[in-house]
C-alpha cells in the first residue's frame, strides 16, 4: 500500500504534464527539483533528528561540480553530473566528520558556519566560480536511445525533474524502511538507547549526512542542468533555510512531506507576491499558523489523525 | 490571475486618457483593428537588496508609461505594465520571467537591474524566446555571453563607463592609482577594466585593495594604500559606505590623494548625510547628473518633473527619499526604445519577434531629447548594448557639480561578441 501510494504520486505528477498550462508546467518542474532537495534534507532532519542550517553547501557543491566541469573542462552532461554528485558526497563526508562531534543546537550552528565558509569561498575564488554574478551554461542536450533532446525543451525539463524526484523519493522510501533507516529513526528517538543496543551511532549519523548531501547535491546538479545558471546565491544561508521550511511545512519525517511543503510554499510565495509586496510576511504567518495547528506538518498531521501507516 | 497595482494604474491611465480624449488613440486603435494594449512585463526589485533601485525604477517606469500613453501609446496601442517582484533573487528572477511569459503572456520583458538576477533570468528568456530588455549597467550583455533575446538599449555598461572616465582621471588627477573595491563581481569589473585602460594609457596601478563583502570596518585597509598614490579610486557600495567614507576621513585628515569614486556608492544616499563631509572636493562618475544646474536642458527638467524628482535628485514628496538618478533613467529610455522599435518593425503580437529583434539590432543611434534625456546614444546591434555620454562631477557644498562630459566615442571598446549570428 505504501509503495503503491508513492508510485501513484509519481504517476500523478507524470500525468499532470499533459494537462497543466505552460506556466504551471514549468513551476512544477522546478518544484520537483527543489522537492528532491527537501527530500535530501528530510533524511537528516526528519529521520535522523539532526537539524542543519548548512545544506546549501551540498546543493551548491552539486551545482558547482556540474557547472564548473562543463564551463572550464568541457565535460559532457553525464561526466559533469557524476562530478557534481561526487562533489556533494565529498563535501558531505567532510562536513559530517567535523560536525558530528556536535549535536543539537551546536550541530545547527556548526553546519551554518561551514556553509557560510563555503559561500564565502565561492566569492573569494571568483576567478574560478564567477562569484556572486555567476555564469550561464551553454545549451545542453541529453542523448536517450540514440536521440538527442534539448534540456531547454519544457517536456524534457519536466521529465528529467520527474525522474530525479521519483528516484530520490523512492530511494528515501526504501532507505527509511530498511534496517539502516530503522536505526536512523532510533537515533532520532533516543541516541543513548541506540548506542546501548550496540549500534555505532557515529557511523550511522555519518551515513545519514552523506546520503542527505548526496540527494541535495543531485538536486543541485539537476537544477543547474535544467535552468542553466550557477551562482553563489544558491550557497547562501537562505538556500539552507528553504529546505528546512519546506520540510517543516510538509512534515518532517514523512516521505511525502517535502514534496507537499515545497509545493505549498512555492505557490504561497507566487500567489502572495501578486497580492502584496510584503508576501514574505504572509508566507511567514502561514508557516507560523501551520506549526501552531499542525506541528508535525501537513503530511505529519494527516499521518497522526488518519493514516498512521504513512512512512 | 491577480491584478497588480501596476496593472491597475496602467489600466487606470488608459481609461482616464480615453475618457478625456475620446477622439484620440482609443478610437483610432479600434478603427485600425488594434490587437489591444501592448503588455510589458516589468521584472522589478521591489524587495531584497535592490529594493531602493526598484522603487525608483517603478516610479520612472510609471512616468514614462503615462507620457507615452498620453501621446497615443505605441503604434496606437496603450502600454499596460505587468509588474512582478523578483526579490532581487536569481532563482525567483528566472521564475518571474517564466511567469510573465507563460502566465501573463506579456509581449516583452524589461527592467531588471542586478547582474546576478539578469544572468540567471537570461537563459529562460532565451529558452522561452521572448525579448528581455535589461536596465542593468553590467557588462554581461556586451560580453556576448547571454543570448539573442537579451538587450540593454537604455543604459551604458560598466566597462564603457570606466573606459570613458579613465583618460580624464589620468590627465587631471594623477597617474598613480590605488583602487579600493568590493571583492565581488561589481568590484572586479572595475578592477579589470579600469586597470586595463589605465595601464594602456600611461597610468600605473599602485595597489589593488579588495574589500570582502562582509567587512564592516575599513580602518585596516587604508594603511595598505601606497604613500605615492596620486589617485584613490573607490567603488564601495552598500550600507557600509558611510562608515567607509568616515574612516577614510579619519585616516587621511586634510592630507589626502585626489579621490575619485562611482556614484553607485551613493545612489539613494543624501550627500548631506552626516559622515560624508570628507567627500567635499572629491570627484564622482555619474551617468546622469543628480543635481539640476542652471544649464540643465528643458527635456531633462521635464523628465525630472514627470518622474517627481526635485533639483537635488530627491522625491518632490519627500526630500529625504533620494533617487537612484544615475540608473533609473534607463527604464524611461528603454520604454522609448521599445516604442520606437515596435512602431518601426510593425510588431503586433507575442511570439512574432523576428521583426522586433532584427529591427532593434538595426538601430544605430537614438537622439537626445525627452525620449532619451540622459543624452544621445549609439547602439551596437551586434552586442545588443547602447553607448552614451558619461559625466564627471565634483562634490561642492555637499552637492555634485558636473565638471566634464565625455564623448560617446570615449566609452567604446573593441566588441567581444556578435549576437546576430545566433539563430532566432
Amino acid at each position: 500500500m505504501t509503495l503503491g501510494l508513492h508510485l501513484a504520486v509519481v504517476a500523478a505528477l507524470a500525468a499532470l504534464q499533459f494537462v497543466l498550462p505552460a506556466f504551471h508546467h514549468g513551476m512544477l518542474a522546478r518544484i520537483m527539483v527543489l522537492a528532491a532537495y527537501a527530500v535530501g534534507y528530510n533524511v537528516l532532519l526528519g529521520y535522523t533528528g539532526l537539524m542543519s542550517l548548512g545544506h546549501a553547501m551540498f546543493f551548491a557543491a552539486g551545482m558547482y561540480g556540474v557547472g564548473l566541469t562543463i564551463q572550464h573542462w568541457g565535460f559532457g552532461i553525464a561526466a559533469a553530473s557524476v562530478a557534481g554528485v561526487a562533489g556533494a558526497i565529498v563535501t558531505a563526508g567532510a562536513v559530517g566528520v567535523v560536525t558530528l562531534r556536535t549535536a543539537g543546537p551546536a550541530f545547527l550552528i556548526v553546519t551554518m558556519m561551514l556553509a557560510q565558509a563555503f559561500y564565502l569561498a565561492t566569492l573569494y575564488f571568483n576567478t574560478v566560480t564567477f562569484g556572486d554574478q555567476g555564469f550561464i551554461l551553454p545549451a545542453l542536450e541529453i542523448g536517450i536511445g540514440g536521440r538527442m533532446f534539448s534540456l531547454a525543451d519544457p517536456s524534457v525539463k519536466y521529465n528529467v525533474a520527474l525522474v530525479v524526484f521519483a528516484v530520490c523519493l523512492l530511494a528515501t522510501l526504501w532507505l527509511v524502511r530498511s534496517p539502516v533507516g530503522r536505526v536512523l529513526v532510533a537515533l532520532r528517538e533516543n541516541d543513548e538507547r541506540t548506542r546501548l543496543l550496540g549500534y555505532h551511532t557515529g557511523r550511522y549519523r555519518l551515513v545519514a549526512v552523506i546520503v542527505s548531501g548526496l540527494i541535495s547535491g543531485l538536486a543541485g546538479v539537476t537544477y543547474t542542468l535544467l535552468f542553466s545558471y550557477v551562482g553563489s546565491t544558491f550557497a547562501g544561508v537562505l538556500y539552507s533555510i528553504y529546505p528546512l521550511l519546506w520540510t517543516l511545512l510538509g512534515g518532517a519525517g514523512t516521505t511525502l512531506g517535502p514534496l507537499v511543503g515545497t509545493l505549498l510554499m512555492t505557490y504561497a510565495i507566487d500567489v502572495a507576491s501578486g497580492i502584496t509586496d510584503a508576501y514574505l510576511i504572509v508566507v511567514g504567518a502561514a508557516l507560523v499558523l501551520t506549526i501552531l495547528w499542525a506541528p508535525a506538518g501537513v503530511v505529519g498531521g494527516i499521518r497522526a489523525r488518519w493514516a498512521r501507516w504513512l512512512p | 490571475m491577480s491584478i497588480s497595482r501596476r496593472t491597475f494604474l496602467g489600466a487606470g491611465t488608459v481609461l482616464t486618457l480615453g475618457a478625456q480624449f475620446p477622439g484620440s488613440w482609443t478610437r483610432h486603435a479600434a478603427a485600425q483593428g488594434s490587437p489591444g494594449p501592448i503588455r510589458l512585463g516589468f521584472q522589478v526589485h521591489r524587495t531584497g537588496i535592490g529594493a531602493v533601485y526598484g522603487r525608483w525604477y517603478e516610479r520612472t517606469t510609471n512616468a514614462a508609461v503615462k507620457l507615452i500613453n498620453g501621446k497615443g501609446g505605441i503604434g496606437g496601442r496603450p502600454i499596460e505594465i505587468v509588474a512582478e517582484d523578483d526579490g532581487t533573487d536569481p532563482k525567483r528572477g528566472a521564475e518571474v520571467v517564466e511567469k510573465l511569459a507563460t502566465q501573463h503572456k506579456v509581449d516583452l520583458i524589461f527592467g531588471t537591474l542586478f547582474s546576478h538576477v539578469v544572468i540567471a533570468s537570461a537563459p529562460r528568456a532565451g529558452q522561452l524566446k521572448i525579448p528581455y530588455l535589461v536596465v542593468s549597467e553590467g557588462y554581461h550583455v556586451a560580453s556576448g555571453k547571454l543570448n539573442r533575446y537579451v538587450f540593454q538599449p537604455g543604459i551604458t555598461d560598466v566597462r564603457a563607463q570606466v573606459t570613458a572616465v579613465a583618460p580624464w582621471i589620468l590627465k587631471n588627477l594623477g597617474k598613480k592609482v590605488t583602487m579600493i573595491f568590493p571583492d565581488y563581481a561589481f568590484g572586479h569589473d572595475h578592477r579589470d577594466f579600469f586597470s586595463r585602460v589605465a595601464t594602456s594609457q600611461g597610468g600605473t596601478i599602485s595597489a589593488l585593495i579588495p574589500i570582502p563583502p562582509t567587512e564592516t570596518s575599513f580602518t585596516k585597509y587604508f594603511p595598505r594604500v601606497p604613500a605615492d598614490t596620486e589617485v584613490l579610486y573607490h567603488v564601495m557600495v552598500g550600507p557600509g559606505v558611510l562608515t567607509f567614507v568616515k574612516e577614510m576621513g579619519e585616516h587621511y585628515g586634510s592630507k589626502r590623494p585626489k579621490i575619485f569614486g562611482f556614484v553607485d556608492s551613493l545612489e539613494g544616499v543624501d550627500l548631506a548625510s552626516p559622515g560624508l563631509a570628507f567627500l567635499e572636493g572629491t570627484y564622482f562618475w555619474e551617468a546622469f547628473p543628480r543635481y539640476a544646474a542652471a544649464n540643465t536642458p528643458a527635456h531633462v527638467k521635464t523628465f525630472r518633473e514627470r518622474v517627481g524628482v526635485n533639483d537635488n535628485g530627491a522625491s518632490v514628496n519627500d526630500p529625504k527619499d533620494v533617487s537612484t538618478f544615475s540608473h533609473m533613467f534607463g527604464c524611461w529610455e528603454t520604454l522609448h526604445v521599445i516604442k520606437a522599435v515596435v512602431e518601426k518593425s510593425g510588431y503586433r503580437k507575442a511570439g512574432e519577434y523576428r521583426g522586433f529583434i532584427e529591427t532593434l539590432e538595426g538601430f544605430q543611434s537614438f537622439p537626445e531629447g525627452l525620449e532619451h534625456p540622459q543624452g544621445a546614444k549609439k547602439f551596437n546591434g551586434k552586442l545588443h548594448q547602447v553607448y552614451g555620454h558619461q559625466f564627471i562631477s565634483k562634490v561642492e557644498k555637499r552637492r555634485l557639480d558636473v565638471v566634464h562630459r565625455t564623448a560617446i566615442e570615449d566609452s567604446m571598446y573593441p566588441p567581444e561578441g556578435d549576437y546576430t549570428k545566433q539563430p532566432l
